[in-house]
């Protein structure tokens, strides 16, 4: 492998945006994983479809879109769900479902598929701007700031709502606020994998670091190792062999897990 | 002397059953109290309602002379022992880091070496939750519901499907900290042997309150002992 391609710019855009993406994603992505959300990143995601689709159609920028449909759409089926007693995973159902028809309704609407879709769906991050850069780095710094200084009550109503609500822990406002990070980390992240994605760099680099049998703060520091050396490996592998980034950063993160999967089988790791 | 807890009029009405009716106690500072009565008496509504997690009841409950409608600030004062705390086998925490979940403060870190030996669990400390036996899980959760030295303590029959050495040592810690630490303790259990040992008041609950004072005097009452331990006979034979 040549090393030029490290003096190119748009490749410094693009690994300093996936490395940030890569420690968002897995830092949200754990709580979410342990709340058995595993599948809400998808959700939104898909939900953040139809965002983009509205952007297009209205001439915003689709991002700006995006975030407000997918965070607006997050919150409310998160509500819907406890007030109609509605399982986690038919709410998820649902909340995908509907940002995709509507999705495919507007684009209809505006006359069909174009290639600004095309690059939400499956990525861009070779294509990321400095502004793009700018604002990866400053909601990653927030978000990372937030989970930091609330860690307890993250930690604790994820691992018992009902005992941390007994240490006086709002609950019930700690589970928005997880709502809200995983809907702003999703929309800056699909950039990097595109929507279809998603969810694998939330829930598979975390996978895999669980089975380590380690305490919270050193499964998140593996997360975020494999996940950062995916999304590296990924940008760089898949230049070279000219194929897309999001498929490749997604593979190597399967690999890690399926490594991490022979090692434990191999006995080499604690039982849990 | 500080009233701990003063519970007045508490009822409590599901859609097709009452749950608790016009309940009223009162604990003292340095009280043990064992609350003991069959399944389904309401100890469990009890907890819920006193723990802020079941709020549609009737009557007052007052903690250190607050209403508990009023002001939260009580949570952070009691430690809670659940009956069999639910939790994902391969949740990622040690023992170190589910005790932490405990302390309000972390300046006050060197609690948690502190508590984990106090309560023999001290080498656990870094090892994964998940891992553990039952009896040294429940040591764990009494070290977290201790760490941030509660005044109050309150365990809901925390010895179901322990093994017997657990349950002596656990005994041995909570009349050690109720008499050493004076923590005031309320405690609901199957086991009137372990009450009779341990608890210096009785509350006999079962729906409403049949008896509540002095341990010495439920256990001079032969009329009351043999109801209980056959009620709880019953729901033995029931449970298995």
């Amino acid at each position: 492998m040549s090393f030029e391609i490290l003096t190119y710019s748009f490749m410094h855009r693009a690994l300093i945006a996936g490395i940030a993406i890569a420690i968002l994603c897995s830092v949200v992505g754990l709580f979410l994983v342990l709340r058995r959300y595993s599948l809400f990143g998808d959700a939104i995601a898909h939900s953040s479809f139809g965002g983009v689709a509205v952007g297009l159609l209205a001439g915003i920028y689709p991002l700006w879109t995006a975030y407000v449909v997918s965070i607006v759409s997050a919150l409310v089926i998160t509500k819907v769900k406890d007030r109609f007693n509605i399982s986690g995973d038919a709410s998820i159902a649902v909340l995908l479902s509907s940002g995709i028809a509507v999705g495919l309704v507007i684009i209809g609407l505006s006359g069909g598929f174009t290639l600004d879709i095309f690059s939400f769906l499956f990525g861009s991050i070779l294509l990321v701007s400095v502004d793009d850069v700018v604002l990866i780095l400053a909601l990653t710094g927030g978000i990372l700031i937030v989970v930091l200084l609330l860690f307890r009550e993250l930690l604790y109503s994820t691992f018992n709502e009902e005992q941390a609500k007994v240490s006086g822990i709002p609950v019930e406002k700690i589970n928005y606020l997880v709502v809200f990070m995983a809907g702003l980390t999703v929309v800056t992240s699909i950039q990097l994998v595109g929507v279809l994605l998603i969810s694998a760099l939330f829930v598979i680099p975390n996978v895999s670091a669980i089975m380590y049998g380690k305490g919270f703060k050193q499964t998140a520091l593996i997360s975020i190792g494999f996940s950062i050396f995916s999304v590296v490996a990924g940008i760089l592998v898949s230049y070279v062999f000219d194929i897309t980034p999001a498929g490749t950063i997604v593979l190597i993160s399967i690999g890690l897990l399926a490594g991490t999967m022979g090692i434990k089988s191999a006995g080499l790791l604690s039982k849990n | 002397m500080l009233k701990v807890v003063e519970i007045k009029n508490l009822s409590v009405k599901y859609p097709d059953v009452k749950a608790l009716d016009n309940v009223s106690f009162e604990v003292d500072e340095g009280d043990f109290l064992g609350i003991i009565g069959p399944n389904g008496a309401g100890k469990s509504t009890l907890f819920a309602s006193m723990l802020n997690l079941h709020t549609d009841y009737e009557g007052t409950i007052k903690f250190f002379g607050q209403d508990i409608r009023k002001s939260k600030n009580y949570l952070k004062q009691i430690g809670y022992v659940p009956q069999k705390p639910i939790f994902e086998k391969n949740f990622p925490v040690t023992v170190k880091d589910v005790v932490r979940m405990g302390l309000q403060n972390e300046s006050d870190a060197d609690r948690i070496d502190e508590i984990l030996q106090q309560l023999w669990i001290h080498e656990l400390g870094n090892r994964r939750i998940g891992e553990l036996s039952g009896g040294q899980q429940q040591r764990v959760f009494i070290a977290k519901a201790l760490v941030h030295k509660p005044k109050l303590l309150i365990l809901d029959e925390p010895v179901t499907g322990i093994d017997q050495q657990s349950i002596e040592l656990f005994y041995s810690i909570l009349r050690e900290l109720n008499s050493k630490q004076n923590i005031t303790i309320i405690w609901s259990s199957h086991d009137l042997d372990a009450v009779n040992q341990l608890a210096n008041h009785v509350a006999c609950l079962n729906r409403t309150l049949f008896f509540h004072g002095e341990s010495e005097d439920f256990f001079s009452n032969d009329d009351l002992v043999k109801q209980y331990s056959e009620a709880s006979m019953q729901e033995h034979m029931h449970h298995h």
